[in-house]
């Protein structure tokens, strides 16, 4: 009897570790978790074209990891695509003219917007809109633009 | 089976010889996998009178679960290492050690976790249940059961074959979890990989239902295969000690084989283009 109840307990504890290995796997490992965007504060932010920046992409300020991003849509209106960012609420000082740029983290890194702030007093509140931005560097569009001024010369 | 009759005849023509021993080999084959077939419907006949004795797939769960646990994770766990490893070296070169997460996480979720913890399952419960079944063929424990008007099938093979299809999906997922952590280990702790990158990456690009919930449907079917080819190559081993051996030699290299090609012919259907 005891070693049956010995056997039993270690079966539940078994079935307890794939439990939480499986959990592991749906929160950490893949994109099960819905971020919770109400916490923290809010920004958004306007690109022409935002290359290969994606739902969950780093948000650095001065390189140091400061949000990411939350949601990326279209803007039938404008032509523009539109990113939400959540950034850590511990930082929630940017300036009015601070600026928001998609840069590439090495030649082949992922793509993460860099916000630099600029010179006024004013801040950003929550939900506030970016409004200098510079999009993403879309290697062909350089190319082209570069071959297109070395045949105007 | 071949014609006995015919015996004598072919073997004044030994051009038709091989081609005798090819067809034998054949309907050798065919007959084994019809046999196998026959085997597992009335283990599954057998199912519903298993499930009110739930303590003695309870104790085969322990058996191949448990007791596998500790192997299926120090394998993980070296894999994990080894992957973090192995893939940081190429990817430095491009300056994209911040794919390293993603890398890690989906060879092992897609294809390590599911297939390695099958080939060390058949190794090492699969063995086991041949071995066992096969041993009681042998000292014809079975028969006695038969007297005794206890369907074998039933109270011996039923809750093994049960057992190991539960057993199998919750070894490969921890064996993912844990592998997961080594390359984290090795990787963020001892290469110095940035742990943002390495976990958003790693969600940015592992799907829940496209990889994960795929890994897990593998999984169960790498355990129905290698418990089923297991049982039944106990249930049909020679009831001597050579066959027994025999038996369990079979049972191990039928079921890699049967995981190896099983992963090429899923991994076609859940993520290949056609």
């Amino acid at each position: 009897m005891k070693q049956k109840d010995t056997m039993e307990i270690m079966v539940g504890l078994f079935v307890l570790a794939a439990v939480a290995a499986l959990f592991m796997l749906a929160m950490k490992v893949s994109n099960l978790t819905t971020l919770n965007e109400d916490e923290g504060y809010v920004l958004y932010a306007r690109f022409d074209n935002i290359g290969g920046l994606k739902v969950m992409s780093p948000v650095r300020a001065g390189g140091v990891l400061v949000g990411r991003v939350v949601a990326i849509e279209y803007d039938q209106d404008r032509f523009e695509a539109r990113v939400k960012m959540a950034i850590d609420p511990r930082y929630d000082r940017f300036p009015r003219d601070t600026t928001a740029s998609i840069f590439t983290a090495g030649l082949l890194g992922e793509q993460y917007i860099s916000l630099e702030a600029g010179g006024e007093e004013a801040y950003l509140g929550n939900g506030d809109e970016i409004r200098l931005t510079q999009s993403a560097f879309i290697l062909e569009q350089v190319l082209g633009r570069l071959f297109y001024d070395q045949a105007a010369q | 089976m071949p014609a006995r009759g015919d015996a004598g005849r072919d073997a004044s023509v030994p051009s038709l010889a091989w081609l005798r021993r090819l067809g034998r080999r054949v309907l050798a084959f065919c007959s084994r996998l019809g046999r196998a077939n026959l085997f597992i419907l009335r283990v599954l006949a057998g199912m519903p009178s298993v499930i009110p004795r739930f303590h003695l797939v309870m104790a085969q769960i322990y058996h191949v679960g448990v007791l596998s646990l500790a192997i299926i994770v120090f394998s993980a766990l070296n894999v994990g290492m080894v992957l973090g490893l192995q893939m940081y070296n190429t990817l430095v070169n491009f300056d994209a050690e911040s794919a390293l997460g993603p890398v890690v996480a989906l060879s092992l979720v897609r294809e390590l976790g599911p297939v390695v913890a099958a080939l060390l399952f058949a190794g090492r419960a699969g063995s086991a249940l041949t071995a066992e079944i096969g041993l009681m063929k042998a000292t014809e424990q079975l028969s006695s059961m038969e007297m005794m008007a206890v369907d074998p099938v039933r109270r011996i093979v039923a809750p093994r074959l049960l057992a190991g299809v539960l057993a199998m999906p919750l070894l490969a997922i921890i064996f993912c979890a844990v592998g997961i952590g080594g390359g984290y280990f090795v990787g963020v702790g001892l290469l110095g990989v940035d742990e943002g990158a390495f976990w958003s990456q790693m969600q940015d690009q592992v799907d829940w239902s496209e990889d994960v919930v795929n890994g897990i449907i593998k999984s169960v079917v790498f355990g129905v295969v290698v418990t089923w080819i297991a049982v039944f190559e106990g249930y049909e081993s020679e009831p001597t000690a050579e066959g027994v051996s025999r038996a369990t030699t079979r049972s191990v290299v039928y079921a890699s084989l049967a995981v190896l090609f099983l992963d090429f012919v899923l991994t076609a259907l859940m993520f290949g283009a056609f």
